[in-house]
C-alpha cells in the first residue's frame, strides 16, 4: 500500500486544497446502477448501460460534497466477485489489491449494491471487507426497491456488517444526501489506516458459506412484498417468446436501420448544404490558386464528406444506448446465443457485433465483456467485417451511380435491396470467418458457457442517454479533426503536387504524386477491374473508409456528391463498381480499427492476422465479382 | 418447498436442470459439475453457478427457452433471472 502514502494522514476539519484528493472506488456487480451513481456523483460523461459489463473503461471523476470537499471517484469495472474472470474484472481486483502498476490504491471503497437484489452484493461485500480498505456500502436504486414494497433495515445490516450501509438513489435529486452526510464526517475524521489484505481466492466451500451468510442477512433484514415484481416477467413473456422474440428482435433491427438511413437524411442534407455553402464562400472570397484549392477542395470538401455521417452514427448509438439501458441487450444475447454458438461465437458477442454496425472500434472494445479468451479474440477479429457506418458513403455513392432507382418484386427499392445485400454479406462473412476461426485455433477448446443475468427492465434515463451520445459525438469529431483531417491534407498534397507543367493538356492531377502511386499499385489491382484513380483513392482510404469518397472526388476533380455520381457512372463499368463494393465488404480500410485490434488483442500479431485475412478476402471477393460480372457482359 | 409439478409427477429423484422444460419449478438439490464436461473445469463452473445464486435450497423456475433448439434457458433463481445454456445447466440437480 506504499503507493498511496498521502491518504491515511488524518484530515484537518478544513479541507486542504493542495492535498492530493482522496480517491474513492466504486465497486459493484454489473447492472447495479454503479455507473449512474458515478454520473450523479461526478457529473462526468460516463456511459451508463444495463448490459452486464458495459463499464469497461477506466473512468475517474471529481465529486464535490455539499460541504465543499472534493475527492476523486474511480468507477471500477463491474464484477460479481474479486475472483476475476475477464480482463475488466481483473482490473477491479488488481486495483483494489494494489497489484496494478501505475494505478493508485483507492483510499476507500464504496460497495454499490442493487437494493432490489441484495444477495449478490452482500456476498461481494464479504470479499471486499477482506481487502483491508475502509468501506461503505450503498443500497443503490432504493427508490425502485421501496416502490416494489421491499423494506430494508439498513441500520441492522450496518450493525451486522460492521460498516456504514446507506440507501441512495442515483437518478433523483437529493438521492445522495444520506451518502454525503455519512461520507463527509468520515473524511473529516480521517480515514482508517488500510489493513493488509487477507483476501484469498475463494474455493467452492468458501463460496457456499458466503452465499449462505448473504442469504441469512437478507432473510433477517429485508422484508419482501408478498408479490414480487411482475412487470419484467410480463415483458419477458413476450420478448423471450420463442416465436414473438425473434420477430421483435428483427423489428427492432429494422426500425434501427430505417432510422439510420431515413431519419438521418435531413440532418445529413443540412450538413452537406452547410459545407457546400462554406466552400462557396471560400471560393468567392479567396483568389484562385493553391490556398483556395487547399481550403475549398482539400479541407472543407474532405472534412465535410466525413462529418456528414455524424447523424447516422448518433442514431445508431441512440438505439444501442436505449436498448442497453432498458435491459434489452441481455435478452438479445439470450435469443441469439444458439445461432451465434453455431458459428463458434458467444451470445455475448452479439452486443459488440451490433455496436460494430456503427463503428468497429466501440464494438471491439465492447468485446471485453466476453470472458473466454478465444471467443473474445474471434469477436475482435471478425467485428471489422460488420458493415460499419464508414462504409455507408462508399456504398451509397456507388449504388447511386450504378444501381437503377426502380422498384422490383412489387414495391421494393432495388437500391435498398442492394444495400441490404451488402449488410447481409457482412453478417454472413462474420459468421463464416468465426466458424473457420473456431476450427483453426480453437479446435481443442471446449466451448465457453453463456451465463448472464437478465436484469429487470428499467426506464432509460434521458440524461444518461444524452451523455452517452455526447461522448460518441465527441469521439467521432475528434477523429474527424485529427486522423481524417491529416489524411485529407495528405491526399490534397499528393494530388496537387507536383504542379502540372506549363501548357499541360490533361487534368492537373494526372501529373501528381497520387497518380504516380496509383499507377504504381494499379497493376496489382488491375485484375479486379480497378483503374489507377481507384488505386489512388484507396491509399488515403486506409485512414478511414469514408475518405475514399473524398479521395475519388479529388482524384476526379469534381465537387459535390451528385457530380461524382454522374462521373463514376460515366467512367466505370458496372463490373468495376460491383468489384469495388465487394472489396469494401472485406478490406481492412481503417487504421484506427487496426490500432484498436492491436491494443485489445494484446499483440501486433493478431492485428496482422486481421490485415492479412481481410485483404485476402477482399482481393478474392473483388476478383470473383469482377470476373463473374464481366462474364455476364457487365464489363 | 413444494417440489411441483409439470415434469415430475411421480419421480422424487432429482432432475438435471438442463433437461427441464419450460415451466419446471423446483428446489435445487445440488450443484455438481462433472469434470470433462463442456466449458470450464468443474470447480470453475461450480463457482460461477454459485455466484449467480444456484445454491442448494434455492427455488428454481425455468421461465423461458431459447427460440432455436430450446437452448439456452432463462431460469428464475430465488429473485433473479439468469440465462445459461443447457449443457451447463446439466450440472444443476433440482427436484
Amino acid at each position: 500500500m506504499s503507493s498511496a502514502p498521502a491518504i491515511s494522514q488524518p484530515q484537518a476539519s478544513q479541507p486542504d486544497p493542495d492535498a492530493q484528493p482522496i480517491e474513492v472506488a466504486l465497486v459493484g456487480a454489473p447492472n447495479c446502477g454503479k455507473t449512474a451513481l458515478f454520473n450523479a456523483m461526478t457529473g462526468a460523461t460516463a456511459k451508463v448501460g444495463n448490459y452486464s459489463g458495459v463499464t469497461v473503461e477506466r473512468k475517474v471523476g471529481i465529486a464535490t460534497t455539499p460541504a465543499g470537499r472534493k475527492f476523486s471517484v474511480i468507477d471500477l469495472p463491474g464484477t460479481h466477485s474479486l475472483r476475476a474472470r475477464s480482463p475488466d474484472e481483473e482490473v477491479t481486483r488488481d486495483v483494489l489489491l494494489g497489484q496494478r502498476p501505475g494505478e493508485r490504491v483507492p483510499d476507500m471503497i464504496l460497495a454499490v449494491g442493487d437494493a432490489t437484489n441484495l444477495r449478490g452484493a452482500l456476498r461481494l461485500v464479504s470479499e471486499l471487507k477482506k481487502v483491508g480498505l475502509p468501506i461503505v456500502m450503498i443500497l443503490n436504486m432504493i427508490d425502485i426497491a421501496r416502490h416494489r414494497g421491499l423494506q430494508i433495515d439498513h441500520e441492522a445490516l450496518s450493525d451486522e456488517l460492521g460498516i456504514p450501509v446507506i440507501p441512495a438513489t442515483a437518478v433523483r435529486k437529493g438521492g445522495l444526501d444520506e451518502l454525503w452526510q455519512t461520507v463527509d464526517p468520515m473524511l473529516d475524521a480521517g480515514l482508517a489506516e488500510p489493513q493488509p489484505s487477507s483476501w484469498a481466492v475463494p474455493n467452492t466451500h468458501d463460496m457456499r458459506v458466503a452465499m449462505r451468510e448473504a442469504e441469512r442477512l437478507v432473510n433477517a433484514h429485508v422484508i419482501r412484498p408478498p408479490e414480487p415484481d411482475t412487470v419484467s416477467a410480463k415483458i419477458d413473456r413476450v420478448v423471450l417468446n420463442p416465436f414473438a422474440g425473434p420477430v421483435i428482435l428483427l423489428a427492432i433491427l429494422f426500425v434501427m436501420f430505417q432510422a439510420v438511413f431515413s431519419w438521418a437524411a435531413p440532418f445529413m442534407d443540412a450538413i452537406d448544404a452547410g459545407f457546400t455553402w462554406l466552400g462557396g464562400i471560400v471560393t468567392a472570397v479567396l483568389p484562385e490558386g493553391l490556398v483556395q484549392s487547399f481550403l475549398a477542395d482539400g479541407i472543407i470538401t474532405g472534412i465535410g464528406s466525413v462529418i456528414i455521417f455524424l447523424p447516422q452514427i448518433l442514431f445508431t448509438f441512440l438505439f444501442i444506448l436505449l436498448l442497453e439501458d432498458f435491459g434489452y441487450m441481455a435478452r438479445a444475447a439470450f435469443l441469439m446465443d444458439r445461432i451465434m454458438g453455431r458459428a463458434g461465437l458467444n451470445g455475448r458477442a452479439f452486443i459488440p457485433l451490433l455496436s460494430s454496425f456503427a463503428c468497429a472500434i466501440p464494438g471491439i472494445m465492447a468485446a471485453r465483456v466476453i470472458d473466454n479468451k478465444h471467443d473474445r479474440l474471434t469477436t475482435i477479429l471478425v467485428a471489422p467485417l460488420m458493415t460499419c457506418s464508414a462504409r455507408i458513403p462508399v456504398y451509397t455513392l456507388i449504388i447511386a451511380a450504378f444501381i437503377p432507382n426502380r422498384t422490383v418484386l412489387g414495391g421494393l427499392s432495388l437500391q435498398g435491396l442492394v444495400m441490404f445485400g451488402l449488410y447481409a454479406a457482412g453478417v454472413f462473412s462474420v459468421l463464416a470467418v468465426a466458424f473457420v476461426a473456431r476450427y483453426i485455433f480453437a479446435r481443442e477448446e471446449r466451448h465457453a458457457p453463456l451465463m448472464l443475468d437478465l436484469p429487470d427492465y428499467k426506464m432509460p434515463i434521458l440524461r444518461n442517454i444524452a451523455l452517452g451520445l455526447y461522448q460518441r459525438a465527441k469521439i467521432f469529431l475528434r477523429r474527424a479533426g485529427t486522423v481524417i483531417f491529416w489524411a485529407t491534407v495528405v491526399i490534397w498534397v499528393l494530388s496537387t503536387f507536383p504542379l502540372p507543367p506549363e501548357g499541360a493538356t490533361e487534368p492537373a492531377i494526372n501529373y501528381s504524386f497520387a497518380a504516380m502511386i496509383g499507377k504504381f499499385i494499379a497493376p496489382v489491382l488491375a485484375p479486379l477491374g480497378f483503374n489507377w484513380q481507384i488505386a489512388v483513392a484507396l491509399v488515403p482510404g486506409m485512414a478511414a473508409r469514408e475518405v475514399m469518397v473524398a479521395g475519388l472526388a479529388t482524384v476526379y476533380a469534381v465537387g459535390g456528391e451528385s457530380g461524382l455520381v454522374h462521373l463514376l457512372a460515366d467512367q466505370w463499368s458496372l463490373a468495376t463498381a460491383l468489384a469495388v463494393l465487394a472489396w469494401f465488404i472485406f478490406a481492412p480500410q481503417c487504421i484506427s480499427t487496426l490500432a484498436v485490434i492491436r491494443r485489445e488483442a494484446g499483440s501486433a500479431k493478431w492485428m496482422w492476422v486481421a490485415v492479412g485475412y481481410m485483404f485476402a478476402l477482399a482481393y478474392i471477393a473483388a476478383f470473383l465479382t469482377y470476373r463473374i460480372a464481366v462474364a455476364f457482359g457487365a464489363g | 418447498m413444494k417440489a411441483s409439478a409439470e415434469k415430475i409427477e411421480t419421480c422424487k429423484c432429482a432432475y438435471p436442470l438442463g433437461q427441464c422444460r419450460r415451466g419446471f419449478k423446483g428446489t435445487l438439490v445440488s450443484v455438481c459439475p462433472l469434470a470433462g464436461k463442456d466449458g470450464y473445469d468443474a470447480d470453475e463452473l461450480e463457482l460461477r453457478l454459485l455466484e449467480l445464486g444456484f445454491i442448494e435450497g434455492a427455488s428454481v423456475h425455468v421461465l423461458h427457452e431459447g427460440p432455436f433448439g430450446r437452448d439456452p434457458i432463462a431460469v428464475r433463481v430465488n429473485d433473479t433471472t439468469v440465462a445459461l445454456r443447457r449443457s451447463e445447466a446439466m450440472a444443476i440437480l433440482a427436484e
